[in-house]
């Protein structure tokens, strides 16, 4: 028996811990944030993912209150929090910069917020303690910031913004500063920690990968808006718009106009090019232009035409990137579309079958690509 | 040998205008004024060989020292003087901080003008200026035409010759060496360290408390051994602005050198002053290390 999935936001009777109400931020002309509707639950981990500039730290920082919405309302627990200045907030944040004081030692960063609500002398002392156990930082609670690495005082901004036992921890791309491999080991340990302290986390990034990871619930940013909020798996096999598909990871966008066919539409990209065959659940009109995105590992490449498949194209290798584990081919269509496709290496690389020139044949079914509107 | 040469030149500039000069005041202090030129005995007279060497030497002593302990108008004077300098320098802090503070959080593009504007009076001779605060503490000065025009007082204030002119004029002259290092540390911090205490349950001002002014620290520490370092010795203020009652041990020096003509006495008071100061230098050095290291 796997555990029961964890999916408040498909709940109709699930009563969100924040509530964006029509929020729009603006900052003179510039419109930061353009009338926002969402919802955040509890013990979720939200991640707002989008490139520099979409308005995914102003969202977080209007929940820190660090700005106040220009229109529209934020509810945390059913009260609106607009009026609540930062430090009077149930909400704790890390800031990207980690923003550690550098006068003060680790204990005593740790300690600061409990500190200031007058906790007495030894729960502090208990608090501190649990914190540095939970990042591992016992050792080094005598030293001074500027005497840690990198990923210590990563840990330490976390421990001092768990420490205050938040109902919401806010976390701007907290993984910016770190190494490739220290960034993953520390997404589990976050993962780890998230669900340890049942605390919601909403975390900024620009990194779809650790967004991906990390996150219960994805939304994806652009021009202040979100453009789809969902699971990870749903945001990468079933993308609402090109733009979203075409954010996360890699993907093959082929435009064209739909016709309705047999269970699914056939799709007309190019002229002296077959037609392709795709299920969708939106409906199309005959005729109306469409995009269809395919992932390049649902591609399959073969040097004769597979029999059976429903969509089976030619073309010519242009490109292939190796990675190790697996290689994408960009292959050129002879209408110049370029289509990737991705396999596994399960063979050493001087018994690769295919290089650069060779002609070879794409296939994939009909469930294998999205058919998008927009 | 390149390393050596290299280190040399400071090494000589420090020693032939700092070291060989002090060298020069503790022997005159140690010797006994006269009526000649130069006006103090003995004079080393190189003519004579090794026993000319030797009756310099038996002549020096610590006469000019015991004189100081024995008239308390010295120890007065250092008292004084460290008193006025310990003030003023707390002033200056308290006029200096709020200044460097708000040019710290002006607008980007404003800074270099505030910063110039703190810069401004040093082009200006420092006599001329202390000589137009007289102009204005005066009792005919525009500081009291200004208050008896609006009706605040009805007599004028006796400001000038008083110490009260003494803190106003040091903590003018030296307001910039307060402001600047403080200004260099305010620049410095992080705005998102203020956002992270207030998140943490601070208030704006204790915000402010624990960690704009510990982080300044540094700043203030610089600032205020440049303000006090150089207003404990000072001469021109308390003798242009001062009254007869400011003692200030610049002063006495000053008085002892062309008023009596006692070089002696005078290089004495000059080396105690020194000693005073070193301990200052020496802690200020400390703080510009630590800050280094600090940053390092």
């Amino acid at each position: 028996m796997g555990q029961t999935e964890f999916a408040p936001w498909n709940d109709p009777e699930a009563k969100p811990l924040i509530q964006f109400k029509n929020v729009t931020k603006r900052f003179g002309d510039f419109v930061a944030i353009d009338n926002q509707s969402f919802d955040i639950y509890a013990q979720e981990f939200f991640a707002l993912l989008g490139p520099s500039g979409c308005g995914k730290t102003t969202l977080m920082r209007m929940l820190g209150g660090f700005e106040t919405p220009t229109e529209g309302t934020i509810l945390l627990n059913g009260q609106d929090i607009a009026p609540i200045p930062p430090n009077k907030r149930a909400v704790n944040m890390m800031f990207q910069s980690y923003a550690l004081f550098p006068h003060l030692n680790i204990w005593e960063n740790i300690a600061f917020g409990l500190k200031r609500d007058r906790m007495p002398k030894d729960q502090i002392d208990a608090r501190v303690a649990e914190m540095l156990k939970l990042t591992r930082l016992e050792k080094f609670a005598k030293r001074k910031p500027h005497q840690c690495s990198g990923g210590q005082r990563q840990r330490v901004a976390l421990a001092r913004s768990l420490a205050k036992a938040p109902k919401l921890l806010l976390l701007d791309e907290p993984l910016g500063a770190l190494d490739a491999k220290l960034r993953q080991d520390t997404q589990f340990e976050l993962m780890d920690i998230q669900e340890k302290t049942g605390t919601t986390f909403v975390i900024v990034t620009h990194d779809q990968e650790e967004a991906m990871t990390v996150a219960s619930r994805v939304a994806v940013m652009d021009h202040g808006r979100i453009i789809q909020a969902d699971t990870p798996a749903d945001i990468y096999e079933m993308p609402k718009s090109v733009y979203v598909a075409d954010f996360i990871g890699d993907v093959t966008i082929i435009s064209g106009t739909a016709t309705a066919s047999g269970d699914g539409y056939d799709i007309t990209f190019a002229e002296g090019q077959p037609t392709l065959h795709a299920k969708s659940d939106q409906p199309f009109d005959k005729g109306q232009a469409c995009h269809l995105a395919i992932r390049p590992e649902k591609v399959s490449i073969t040097a004769e035409k597979p029999a059976d498949a429903t969509n089976a194209l030619q073309g010519k290798i242009l490109d292939i990137a190796y990675l190790g584990n697996l290689s994408t081919y960009h292959v050129e269509l002879p209408n110049g579309q370029i289509v990737k496709s991705q396999t596994a290496n399960t063979r050493r690389l001087s018994r690769r079958s295919f290089t650069w020139e060779d002609d070879v044949w794409l296939s994939w079914t009909d469930t294998a690509g999205v058919l998008l509107k927009e | 040998m390149r390393r050596a040469a290299l280190i040399f030149v400071p090494y000589f500039w420090l020693l032939a205008l700092f070291l060989v000069p002090f060298l020069i005041v503790l022997k005159i202090s140690l010797s006994d004024t006269a009526l000649a030129i130069p006006p103090y005995t003995p004079t080393l007279d190189l003519g004579n060989g090794w026993q000319g060497i030797k009756d310099f030497w038996a002549e020096l002593d610590l006469e000019n020292f015991e004189f100081l302990t024995s008239d308390d108008l010295y120890w007065k004077a250092y008292l004084s003087s460290l008193k006025i300098a310990v003030i003023s320098t707390i002033l200056t802090l308290l006029v200096g901080y709020p200044i460097a503070y708000g040019m710290a959080n002006a607008p980007d593009h404003w800074r270099p003008t505030l910063m110039m504007l703190v810069i401004l009076p040093f082009w200006t001779s420092f006599l001329i200026r202390v000589y137009s605060w007289m102009g204005i503490l005066s009792s005919e000065g525009y500081l009291n035409q200004l208050l008896m025009g609006l009706g605040l007082i009805s007599a004028p204030l006796t400001i000038l010759n008083t110490n009260s002119a003494v803190y106003i004029g040091i903590v003018y002259t030296y307001l910039p060496f307060m402001i600047l290092p403080i200004y260099s540390a305010l620049e410095r911090l992080d705005a998102s360290l203020l956002e992270a205490a207030e998140d943490l349950g601070c208030s704006r001002f204790t915000a402010f408390w624990l960690v704009t002014v510990p982080l300044s620290k540094n700043g203030i520490i610089a600032g205020c051994f440049l303000v006090f370092i150089p207003a404990l010795g000072e001469f021109v203020i308390p003798s242009l602005l001062g009254g007869s009652q400011t003692l200030m041990i610049g002063k006495v020096l000053w008085e002892e050198f062309f008023n009596n003509r006692d070089w002696p006495v005078a290089s004495a008071v000059a080396v105690i002053l020194l000693l005073i100061l070193i301990i200052p230098i020496i802690l200020f050095q400390r703080n510009e290390q630590k800050q280094r290291e600090m940053d390092g």
